[in-house]
């Protein structure tokens, strides 16, 4: 088994740990965020070490632990998971190894319970600490040690107790954002109207108004920020600040978006079995001779954006010496430590970065940007601590969005009903703009501070990802049995936002096409949408989600007048949890969607925490919903005009149906990463059921009644 | 700077501020009661609801000044000891938190609304939380919890 966790971090003792009282602690490189990662890990390491899991202590980590890189695509129980479960196998096995030798047993003649290896049926017995002779375990992790099987387990499986849980609804739960460092300060930036307008000037009579009480002014360039002590009045600053800056009036190109995402420059790679090869396009043939039927349609997705409810925020200190402490929610604070040091030109050496949970994030929103402003701030006022926030209008207009993307697809089928041909394009801009480790020195260009400095760092330029399942092709690769299929990536440039990571990448837009095709293929032959996805499946997980969410929703039986259902499918990355959504739906006569109920069925391999995994996985169908149904990034030439929660609307508590989760358990399969799987088959199925409520195709998102209507008037059907 | 006098989780507090803070600065900044969260400013989520005589009250916008006279309660102060309200410990029950921090501002308004109708139907529950964002999606959970302390009620 070749797990990156393990190669960057062999050696047992960087995992786990036994403290003086015999309390077993795991260090993982993955940050906890509201994934419920930590939980999970307890359970593996206390399932293999005999441990109730609630009483293992998960540290939170910072840039002195491994370096698992990303918490991100799911790969945290891949990962993470099973490096820690290898890691307590192989602590499991030399506990007993060397309790055999010391109490001169067989091992299959001892007991290990709670700390404790004993002889069966005897009082003679030593403590894992004594076992070690108080010392570290001093091994490597083994990646092929033995685990223990299914049939013994005593916590994997069962719904865990959340870590937090209970401080999360107390108030007692500290998050980045609540944190109070000794002498602290508080800060807030000032931004430019948009992302290519700099500074000319700023009014020297308000600035020195702003000084005069007390208020630190922070200038590079067109990176704007102040500082004080008290956090209203610096917010009140900030806002003085703004109407004291004079901007250039540069303008971001804003016209026919969806135009500019199939007509701009951009490099393009066929995508095989999900990787992008290095290799000349095909051109899209002539349809098969035996083609009974060709369709093709497009499909348009805008640019969404992370939403966390809790805007980004950062603390850091500078010694005045050379040295810098960064506290970031970051999901990946070893690439973010390369990428800052390389901005300012620190050593690693000198830079600290600690994680703090911060609220949900979802991908790579504007945490790291945050620690960057935070640091370029306390650099500028070394000696004493600043603890700096973004506002509601910076997490809006400045967090990385996920891109827009446009879906052509065209398929054939034969006089049998069958797939014969498929191909499949996707356009979009980069999925992968987030810090990354070992950038030798162009990791400044991937912080947001950086473009607006006096010496500003040059513009981002990502390369077409040759990684399987990367980013705007993630799941573009059909998981159905198809004959011939011909999938293109198309990286577009020069388009007007700033983009990155968001649960799922180019997946949710390539599902809702891929998808949709599908529904669409199936009501062009008349073909029951279920059996006419299984006719193409060979794979058996695959096959029992799609039935178990068709039962769910009661697929053969009669709907209500007006109700209309759908299903959608995908395999995430198609190596990863198995996901089908069925959603059932009314449209009222303002052309508004109403999710009366969902169903998601999910194979994650073996389970660890079930009520967690559900969790996660309802989570991922409500945020999909709201996507789907509600969202877009709003902007004209001047900027961006989605700039608070009215502008940009998100599902609200009325508007979430009840989500059914069903879990396809596989006992001793491997773990399949699952935090992000549910939400890529959403779209689709609720477009699915959309035709079938009302006949209107919903090909552009978000289907709001005003993209409805349109489809109404113009779409084909 | 004016001297504010506030009642907050029952006791009285003279506090040196600008008039026009919003309260929840006011809580977070200077009485170490971070339990209400900053998430808009702008009264459009719900984070940093906290009591206000009983009912539950968005802090982020409006000024502490309008505040005094009133009894304030954090969600700090729900609990007693280690025993949980009811509300938390149907939240906990229900497993409804994911990053948890909009989570305060639900227990804080299913308080409210408990307390002056203990008895809510559907309509009065979306009611309560119309003001409420989570974009963790763990709606689910949160009417679970809800449906645990009034029973399940048919959305109309
Ligand atoms: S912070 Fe008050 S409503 Fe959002
Ligand atoms: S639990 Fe994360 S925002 Fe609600």
């Amino acid at each position: 088994m070749s797990n990156p966790s393990l190669i960057n971090s062999p050696a047992l003792d960087n995992w786990i740990k036994l403290d003086a009282d015999g309390t077993v602690h795991v260090c993982s490189g993955k940050v906890d965020i509201g994934q419920r990662i930590s939980t999970a890990l307890g359970v593996l390491v206390g399932e293999e070490l005999e441990i109730d899991p609630a009483r293992i202590v998960v540290d939170p980590p910072d840039t002195s632990y491994p370096d698992e890189g990303m918490t991100s695509g799911s790969n945290s129980m891949m990962h993470s998971g099973n490096a820690v479960r290898a890691a307590a196998a192989t602590a499991r096995r030399h506990l007993l190894t060397r309790a055999a030798a010391k109490l001169g047993s067989g091992v299959d003649a001892l007991v290990m319970d709670d700390g404790l290896i004993s002889i069966r049926d005897t009082n003679q017995s030593v403590t894992y600490r004594e076992v070690l002779d108080n010392a570290t375990f001093g091994i490597a992790v083994d990646p092929d040690v033995t685990l223990k099987s299914p049939a013994d387990y005593r916590w994997i499986g069962k719904d865990s107790k959340p870590r937090n849980l209970r401080d999360m609804v107390t108030g007692a739960m500290i998050y980045l954002h609540d944190m109070v460092l000794p002498e602290m300060r508080h800060a807030r930036c000032v931004r430019p109207p948009n992302r290519l307008a700099r500074l000319v000037s700023l009014s020297a009579e308000k600035v020195a108004r702003l000084e005069a009480e007390g208020i630190t002014l922070i200038r590079d360039g067109s990176f704007l920020a102040v500082v004080g002590d008290d956090e209203y009045l610096v917010i009140r600053a900030a806002e003085r600040l703004a109407r004291a800056a004079t901007w250039d009036g540069a303008t971001i190109n804003a016209a026919d978006l969806y135009g500019q995402l199939t007509s701009n420059p951009r490099e393009s790679r066929p995508v095989v079995d999900g990787t992008p090869q290095d290799a000349p396009v095909p051109p899209l043939h002539e349809p098969p001779a035996n083609a009974a039927l060709t369709h093709a349609a497009r499909y348009d997705k805008p640019y969404i954006m992370h939403g966390s409810i809790g805007p980004s925020v950062a603390a850091a200190k500078a010694d005045g010496v050379g040295g810098l402490e960064i506290w970031t929610h970051s999901q990946g604070i070893q690439p973010l430590k390369t990428s800052i040091s390389e901005a300012l030109g620190i050593t690693p050496d000198n830079l600290l970065i600690q994680h703090v949970p911060g609220a949900g994030c979802y991908g790579h929103n504007g945490a790291d940007d945050a620690a960057f402003d935070a640091a370029l701030i306390a650099l500028a006022l070394p000696g004493r601590p600043v603890l700096l926030k973004w506002t509601r209008d910076d997490e809006h207009a400045w967090e990385p969005y996920a891109s827009a993307m446009s879906m052509e697809l065209r398929a054939s089928l034969d006089t049998d009903g069958a797939v014969i041909d498929w191909s499949h394009e996707c356009y979009s801009d980069t999925h992968l703009g987030r810090p990354r480790p070992m950038l030798g020195g162009e990791g400044a260009s991937r912080l947001l501070a950086a473009l607006h400095l006096e010496n500003p760092a040059p513009p981002f330029r990502p390369n077409p990802s040759m990684s399987s399942h990367a980013g705007l092709h993630r799941n573009i690769d059909p998981y159905y049995t198809f004959p011939a299929v011909r999938a293109i990536k198309n990286l577009v440039r020069d388009l007007p936002l700033r983009t990155s990571a968001l649960r799922c990448l180019g997946g949710y837009a390539n599902i809702f096409a891929l998808e949709s095709m599908m529904d669409e293929l199936a009501r062009h032959t008349d073909a029951d949408p279920v059996a006419f996805r299984l006719r193409h499946l060979d794979d058996p997980r695959a096959r029992n989600v799609i039935e178990a969410a068709a039962d769910g929703i009661g697929w053969s039986k009669d709907r209500d007048d007006g109700v209309g259902r759908g299903i959608a499918f995908s395999r995430y990355c198609n190596c990863k949890t198995y996901t089908a959504i069925a959603i059932e739906l009314t449209v009222n006569d303002v052309a508004e969607i109403e999710i009366c109920k969902a169903v998601c069925a999910a194979d994650a391999g073996e389970v660890v925490d079930t009520a967690g995994l559900s969790m996660q996985l309802e989570g991922g169908v409500l945020q999909a919903i709201s996507w789907t149904l509600y969202e877009e990034v709003l902007f004209d030439q001047d900027g961006i005009n989605s700039r608070d929660w009215e502008t940009y609307p998100i599902l609200t508590f009325a508007q979430a149906p009840p989500v059914d989760v069903i879990i396809l358990d596989r006992p001793g399969a491997p773990h399949l990463g699952a935090g992000e799987a549910s939400s890529e088959p959403v779209a689709a199925a609720i477009a699915n059921a959309l035709f079938d409520a009302a006949g209107i195709r919903a090909r552009r998102l978000p289907m709001t009644p005003y993209n409805l209507r349109q489809a109404a008037m113009y779409g084909d059907g | 700077m004016m001297s504010i006098s506030l009642q907050v989780n029952g006791e009285t507090h003279a506090i040196d501020v600008d008039p026009a803070t919003p309260l929840l600065f006011v809580l977070r900044n200077y009485l170490g009661l971070t339990g209400a969260k900053l998430g808009c400013g702008l009264e459009q989520c719900g984070a940093c609801a906290v009591l206000v005589d009983g009912q539950s009250t968005l802090s982020c916008s409006r000024a502490v000044s309008e505040f005094q006279g009133k009894v304030i309660a954090t969600v700090e102060s729900l609990a007693h000891g280690d025993q949980m309200s009811r509300v938390q410990q149907a939240f906990v029950g229900a497993g409804a938190a994911q990053c948890g921090y909009c989570i305060p501002g639900f227990v804080v308004a299913v308080t409210g609304m408990l307390e002056s109708d203990p008895n809510p139907d559907a309509e009065a529950i979306q009611e309560a939380l119309s003001s409420h964002l989570c974009r963790c999606g763990s709606h689910g959970r949160i009417k679970a919890a809800i449906d645990s302390l009034v029973g399940p009620r048919d959305a109309s």
